[in-house]
């Protein structure tokens, strides 16, 4: 491997002589305090994160912009010896800094360091050694910007035969260039010497770029209703006009634009005429790139190699039979992982918890404080752990299949599906997982760009059949069906068509939603299709610890503070003075009846009678809150048979004996049917609600997915109930 | 033509992309610009999107946003690779070889 160390010595001066001379005032006031910031940006897929996680060690955290779900991940690189630490800050993957959604702002703002943003002292750009003219127009933009950068030509072991030239690219942008392979550590050292060296001096580089006349003539009239704040140098007006030229229209969602800049902008645009402005920057952007093309040995076959490989993969993977094929076996094991290997884990968690319970019963003196901490807290603490397998599970082949470049592929292959609900290929990984549970298939929404269709998914993932259902069905079909009629198989057949009546409703509250509530702008999605490449065991790892630290310690708080109110509701008020010795049932059923709990259950009862169900069962729904199956030890305690599981055959003799006062059974089939479709389609899970606060930072869209499918799930199970008995059931 | 018409394997020049602001902006950016060598490699199995190699990169669109871009066929694509005549004497030299042998 021949490593190119581009020697930035004679940059100096350029550096220094860059108009505008100081770094920009608020940049060094705002870091003075603080050490040196270093951004990393660059496009999607060229090992931006593994070269952030190789310089930033174990001490990356992951964090969140204010307001929207982007991550940006501060780290923290040890230059030693200098005896100063930099921050580093992880950008989400960008192919240009102009934006439409505040979304898209997020790059500008942290390259500039506006909007409440730190600003950078200096921009670590991450570029694709073997898509270099694309990439090379994203440092194009922050060049004319004038933000101080260092540019890592990274993976530069794919093009070993003919790297394109660091020192070319460090003439022409007069910045300097490491080659690296972050993959394979290679230029790393380099890299840290040079941003040891830069962070001081901030080297501001300098591109020429001619753009017609007429185009100079606009971007001086938008510079010029720069407000005050925004104005530095007169190179770095330019930039800004040049961005905002490109960003701002009638009907961009951009925030805080000023709007003499927004008035300049659009009045620039009415008076092009036939002049097509994105045409011009654009074009003359690139053909200055193209014309450097051959200076820079920027040849695109250089991938040829990499790419004959993942086409030949292609012509299996994307296969109209054996692609499919491929597909459906990956998504088996990726199905058959969550639900099954995970099994064992979520058993010892389960376990423990219980172990724990036992010896803090026997050990410790009776009392509320016992109860709180056994019940509420050791409780709550197992409701969170408990999702731990899964969610390692989901990330490691959520991350597998993201390194591999299969996920693309996956999106490619079902976009033709996802594009009827609304949503793009890239759904369907958080969907399918959603069979299996909320939680993680949430989190993985994360894996999608665009903010609208992170939600759409997230808001409809929930009505997915997810494990925790099955115990409620099975207790429900046991108790109320016969196992068949003649030679048709009730019971089964009920559970399948419980499934599928998620999947429709899923289906179609998407394709609602995603027309109405969650409109969002039409952005036709753009895939890039990597070559393929092997995963690396160290980021799958990192991105597997990193997800879990982030539930545990962000959603994690909020079930254990669920666990511990619903508990109380539960427990209080307590029951005067219990009869010496053992609790009997009888008492607990008591104790239950006259709590907080029993009595908001009696208190909702007119609102479940239209639905068939009487307080208990209300009772028991308002448990279920803390998890679904909890729906069947909470019916075990109402009717006085013990904490039970779906298995236990007392709670389902109990059931199918209960009466109304007047005599008539409480449970008929009819109301099983009606009970399944309400545990189908309510949000009885504080997990999943805590975990979309987390993902959508704030209340306003947890509460809505708990009102809409309440609605759905009380409007539906009404229909079932009402129109079953019209029909005399 | 547009490249919604275009055939699996065809060696294309970009005319013009149309459509809305937001999606042809992208489009350019990601180097769509009109004179810019474009392959169509192939369509998803169940019809749409479809898959595009443009400088050296494997790019996925919907067939209905296809159909806002224009394109032509490269002269002398039938010849085979590597010595298409660059149609200006900048950047193609460097970004147009071989494309044409690694179709499908």
């Amino acid at each position: 491997m021949r490593i190119v160390q581009a020697a930035m010595s004679a940059l100096g001066a350029v550096d220094r002589s860059g108009a505008g001379g100081a770094t920009r005032p608020e940049a060094g006031e705002r870091r003075a305090a603080g050490r040196p910031l270093v951004i990393v940006v660059g496009n999607p897929n060229v090992g931006k994160t593994t070269l952030f996680n190789r310089l930033a060690g174990a001490r990356g955290r992951v964090g969140n912009y204010p307001g929207i779900t982007v991550e940006r991940r501060p780290g923290t690189l040890r230059l030693g010896g200098a005896g100063e630490d930099v921050e580093l800050l992880d950008l989400p993957g960008c192919y240009s800094l102009s934006a439409r959604s505040a979304e898209e702002q997020i790059a500008i703002n942290a390259v500039l360091g506006l909007a409440g943003n730190p600003a950078p002292t200096l921009a670590l750009v991450v570029v694709d050694a073997g898509q270099l003219i694309r990439n090379l127009y994203l440092v194009l933009q922050l060049v004319e910007l004038e933000v101080p950068l260092v540019i890592a030509l990274n993976m530069i072991d794919e093009v070993e035969d003919e790297p394109p030239s660091a020192a070319a690219i460090a003439r022409i942008f007069g910045v300097p260039v490491v080659p690296t392979s972050a993959r394979q550590g290679v230029g790393l050292d380099a890299l840290a010497a040079c941003l040891r060296e830069q962070v001081s001096r901030p080297p501001r580089g300098r591109v020429a770029i001619d753009y017609p006349p007429a185009l100079e003539r606009d971007l001086a009239r938008v510079a010029a209703a720069l407000p005050p704040a925004l104005r530095a140098s007169p190179g770095r007006d330019r930039g800004l006009a040049l961005w905002a030229l490109m960003s701002v229209d009638e009907h961009d969602e951009l925030r805080d634009v000023d709007p003499d800049l927004r008035a300049a902008c659009l009045a620039v645009r009415r008076d092009a005429g036939a002049r097509d402005l994105d045409d011009e920057v654009i074009a003359t952007r690139y053909a200055f790139l193209d014309r450097h093309a051959s200076v820079l040995h920027a040849r695109v076959d250089q991938h040829l190699r990499k790419r004959a490989a993942s086409e030949r993969i292609d012509r299996v993977l994307l296969h109209p039979v054996w692609g499919f094929a491929v597909f459906v076996l990956v998504m088996l094991v990726l199905f058959q992982a969550l639900f099954s290997w995970a099994n064992p884990a979520i058993t010892q968690v389960e376990r423990a918890t219980g172990w724990l319970q036992e010896q803090m019963a026997a050990h410790l003196p009776e009392g509320l404080l016992s109860d709180l901490l056994r019940e509420g807290v050791v409780g709550g603490v197992g409701n969170v752990v408990v999702f731990l397998p899964q969610i390692l599970l989901l990330f490691f082949f959520i991350s597998l299949l993201e390194d591999s470049g299969y996920m693309a592929r996956i999106a490619f292959l079902m976009d033709r599906i996802m594009k009827a609900l609304g949503l793009h290929g890239r759904a369907f990984v958080p969907m399918l997982s959603g069979f299996a549970c909320a939680v993680p298939a949430i989190l993985a929404t994360r894996t999608m760009e665009r903010q609208r269709d992170r939600l759409l998914t997230m808001m409809v993932i929930p009505l997915m059949t997810c494990s925790a259902r099955l115990p409620v069905y099975t207790l429900i079909i046991a108790a109320l069906f016969p196992p068949a009629v003649g030679w048709v198989p009730v019971q089964g057949l009920l559970m399948v068509a419980m499934y599928l009546f998620s999947i429709v409703v899923t289906l179609a509250a998407a394709a609602v939603l995603g027309r109405t509530v969650i409109r969002g702008e039409h952005a036709p999605p753009i895939l890039e299709l990597p070559p393929y490449r092997l995963p690396d065991p160290r980021s799958t790892l990192r991105m597997m610890l990193e997800r879990a630290g982030v539930f545990l310690r962000e959603a994690g708080t909020m079930i254990l503070v669920c666990t511990v109110v619903l508990w109380a509701l539960l427990s209080f008020p307590r029951p005067s003075m219990p009869p010496a010795g053992e609790p009997t049932e009888a008492a607990r059923q008591h104790a239950l009846a006259e709590s907080y709990g029993g009595r908001l259950g009696r208190a909702i009862e007119p609102a479940l009678a239209p639905l068939g169900f009487d307080w208990k069962i209300g009772v028991g729904i308002i448990g279920a809150f803390a998890a679904r199956e909890v729906f069947v030890s909470t019916l075990g305690l109402v009717y006085g048979v013990g904490e039970q599981d779906d298995e236990a055959i007392p709670l389902r003799q109990r059931i199918h004996e209960e009466r109304r006062p007047d005599g008539r059974p409480v449970y008929t089939p009819l109301v099983g049917l009606s009970l399944m479709v309400f545990f189908a389609l309510a949000c009885q899970c504080m997990s999943t609600l805590a975990v979309t606060r987390r993902e959508t930072h704030g209340w306003r869209w947890p509460a809505f997915m708990f009102v809409y499918m309440a609605a759905l799930a009380w409007a539906a199970s009404f229909l079932v109930y009402q129109g079953g008995r019209l029909l005399g059931l | 033509m547009t490249l919604a018409h275009a055939r699996p394997g065809e060696r294309l020049i970009v005319e013009k992309v149309g459509g809305e602001r937001a999606f042809r902006r992208r489009l350019l950016e990601l180097g769509f610009v009109p004179g810019t060598p474009v392959e169509l490699v192939g369509v998803a199995p169940l019809g749409d999107p479809i898959e595009l190699l443009m400088r050296g990169c494997s790019l996925s669109i919907r067939r209905g946003e296809a159909l806002w871009v224009s394109v032509r066929r490269a002269a002398g694509a039938a010849e085979g690779c590597c010595d298409a005549p660059p149609p200006a004497p900048t950047l193609e030299a460097a970004v147009t070889p071989c494309g044409s042998c690694r179709r499908r």
